[in-house]
């Protein structure tokens, strides 16, 4: 396939699924019993039916909820679209100035755990299929299963509960930028990262043993040997930049959906990022706040998988020249 | 046709009368080549059991709070102590392994069947229909799981039916993947071809030959889906917005005021997590050794 043609169907296909995305978001808040008037009415508290009924009319009339559903999606949309997210209707604050300032904390934990989680998963997934069925793979397959078993929030409890009990330590509080205290940020940021990737190296590892582990099975492997190049070359040159390509697609996903692991992490470690920004809106039932976070992360999903997919493209010659 | 009888010399051998412990052979050689997967069912099997008896295993009432019992630690007693109320831990577990067990399966069963079932229909039918299952698949999968989870919580609300509900539509799409891959395969099989020459309609095709091999599969993505939903649940419990209390859950356990007291009494934090962990980590030994049983491919060269 041609490879414009490639990445024109891709492109489109990733728009078409965000179109999705968005409708069902807002169909969803709209079929939600009791909608935004009720709440605004209430004062965001969580028995959203005070308020007389004339007063709910006025607000329904000013937020556009008496017009029909299609036209009422169009705005909406062409709101997100063009980060006009409104206010909160608990706080009555910009939702996109309050998001835009709690990004940093959460690209942030993302970055450092992705790195961790390629850090230790690469190499020990490539490890642990050099060496099949031998207790290093043995070790390897039971370290990485922990990952994947153990969950963020008991882990970080345990780190926080170790930390207190025996070493007299807890994270500084209140959370401190890069830019301004680099070292406190460090410290406030380590323990969550180191939990956050342990479990994408988890995931890492386990993909990359798998796709090892293809890769050496392969003919033009056999044949390396076979010639009589040397092992390490052989592992180098034509096992690992074979395999790895798909390892990067599964590290881009990975790094897209740390998100969901952040949301725990900046729980239990009270890091005021746009997860927890997105909990404490689900728990006050704020519509306003949830809906465009959730677009938001969606639309971020969807936008780092296209572009892995095309930085597969790019790094594979074999799609690229077919 | 010489070709389509077997030879008889071959047949005996391979057709010989079913021993009665051939199943019993058969099982332990699989247990013998896959010792972790062993290890994961035999986990899997003891949570089942203690979740069946919660009642008898439990000394306490899981919900009775005692005020001179409060922070006890781990001892005859309270075999795995008493936590800020005063409650003993171990009923709590045994009791929280039916809810974490419940929720597990009853949202596998829910999200791996819907999905199953479109990833059927969309690999046998094609076309429109598995353009627009494809599509609903790739959008549901856009969303991070527990952001998903999350969101469905904020509209549906905090119940434990709609915990269920929600790990379900995180869990389909990605059933529906697995089982429209194969479902595609066997569509283009000779003997589906077969049955519909023979005059067979497109349910029952679907029904009595593509169904069937798309078991294998299917088993092996719920195996392992069954060890992210109990993670799922517990998240969601430990974030508030899961089972709501005062039923005892894993997740809901490690959460609340009760932290305040986890360093004063790390019993508390330690066995619910641990009971959590080892239900994942027996759900997905034993999830990973069913796929290399049914998918020849990752056998050792």
């Amino acid at each position: 396939m041609n490879m414009r043609v490639y990445v024109l169907r891709r492109l489109l296909q990733g728009a078409l699924t965000l179109l999705l995305v968005s409708i069902a978001i807002f169909a969803a808040v709209r079929a939600a019993p009791g909608d935004a008037a009720d709440l605004i009415a209430a004062g965001g508290a969580e028995t959203a039916l005070a308020g007389s009924e004339s007063e709910r009319a006025a607000i329904r009339a000013d937020l556009g909820l008496d017009r029909p559903l299609w036209r009422q999606y169009a705005t909406w949309l062409s709101d997100m679209v063009t980060l006009d997210w409104g206010e909160s209707f608990v706080s009555g604050r910009s939702v996109w100035a309050e998001f835009l300032r709690r990004l940093p904390v959460t690209l942030q934990l993302s970055i450092m755990g992705i790195a961790v989680a390629v850090g230790l998963g690469v190499p020990l997934g490539v490890a642990a299929a050099l060496r099949q069925d031998t207790w290093v793979d043995y070790a390897v397959r039971v370290f990485a299963l922990g990952g994947v078993s153990l969950p963020h929030f008991w882990l970080a409890t345990l780190v926080l509960l170790a930390g207190v009990r025996y070493f007299t330590w807890s994270p500084p509080p209140g959370y401190q930028p890069f830019v301004d205290e680099p070292g406190t940020n460090l410290v406030q940021f380590i323990w969550p990262a180191l939990v956050l990737g342990y479990s994408g190296a988890g995931l890492l590892t386990r993909m990359t043993r798998y796709a090892v582990l293809e890769v050496m099975r392969q003919e033009y492997v056999r044949t390396a040997h076979a010639k009589g190049l040397y092992p390490g070359g052989v592992v180098s040159r034509h096992i690992l930049r074979n395999a790895l390509l798909p390892v990067i697609t599964v590290a881009g996903i990975a790094f897209a959906t740390l998100i969901s692991g952040s949301v725990v992490l900046e729980q239990v470690f009270t890091l005021p990022g746009t997860g927890l920004y997105l909990l404490d809106a689900v728990k006050l039932r704020d519509y306003a706040v949830v809906q465009p976070v959730i677009v938001f992360f969606a639309a971020w999903v969807v936008v780092v998988n296209l572009a892995v997919d095309m930085l597969y493209t790019w790094l594979n010659p074999q799609v690229r020249y077919a | 046709m010489p070709d389509a009888t077997p030879a008889p010399a071959a047949a005996p051998l391979s057709e010989a009368a079913p021993q009665p412990n051939d199943a019993a052979r058969r099982a332990l050689r699989l247990l013998r080549a896959h010792p972790l997967g062993a290890f994961g069912g035999g986990v899997v099997l003891l949570l089942i059991a203690i979740a069946l008896f919660a009642p008898a295993l439990s000394p306490f009432d899981p919900v009775a709070q005692d005020a001179e019992r409060v922070l006890h630690p781990p001892g005859a007693e309270h075999w795995l102590g008493a936590d800020n109320l005063g409650r003993d831990i171990w009923s709590r577990i045994a009791f929280g392994a039916r809810v974490s067990l419940s929720v597990g399966f009853l949202s596998v069963l829910l999200g791996s069947s819907v999905g199953a079932l479109a990833g059927v229909v969309g690999g046998y039918y094609g076309r429109l229909a598995d353009a627009l299952l494809q599509q609903t698949a790739d959008a549901l999968l856009a969303f991070p799981t527990l952001v998903l989870a999350l969101g469905i919580m904020a509209v549906l609300g905090v119940s434990t039916v709609n915990v269920i509900i929600a790990i379900a539509l995180v869990q389909a799409p990605r059933a529906a993947r697995v089982v429209r891959s194969q479902a595609l395969a066997v569509a283009n099989a000779e003997f589906v071809a077969a049955a519909r020459i023979i005059g067979a309609g497109g349910p029952r095709v679907v029904l009595r030959h593509v169904l069937p091999h798309c078991v294998a599969p299917f088993l092996v993505i719920s195996t392992s889906a069954l060890g992210a939903a109990i993670v799922l649940e517990a998240s969601l419990s430990f974030l508030g917005l899961g089972v709501p209390a005062p039923a005892p859950s894993w997740g809901g356990m490690l959460a609340g005021p009760g932290r305040d007291y986890f360093s004063e009494a790390p019993w508390m934090a330690l066995w619910p997590g641990l009971a959590i962990s080892l239900a994942v980590y027996g759900f997905n030994l034993f999830g990973d050794a069913l796929r290399d049983v049914l998918d020849p491919r990752q056998r050792p060269v």
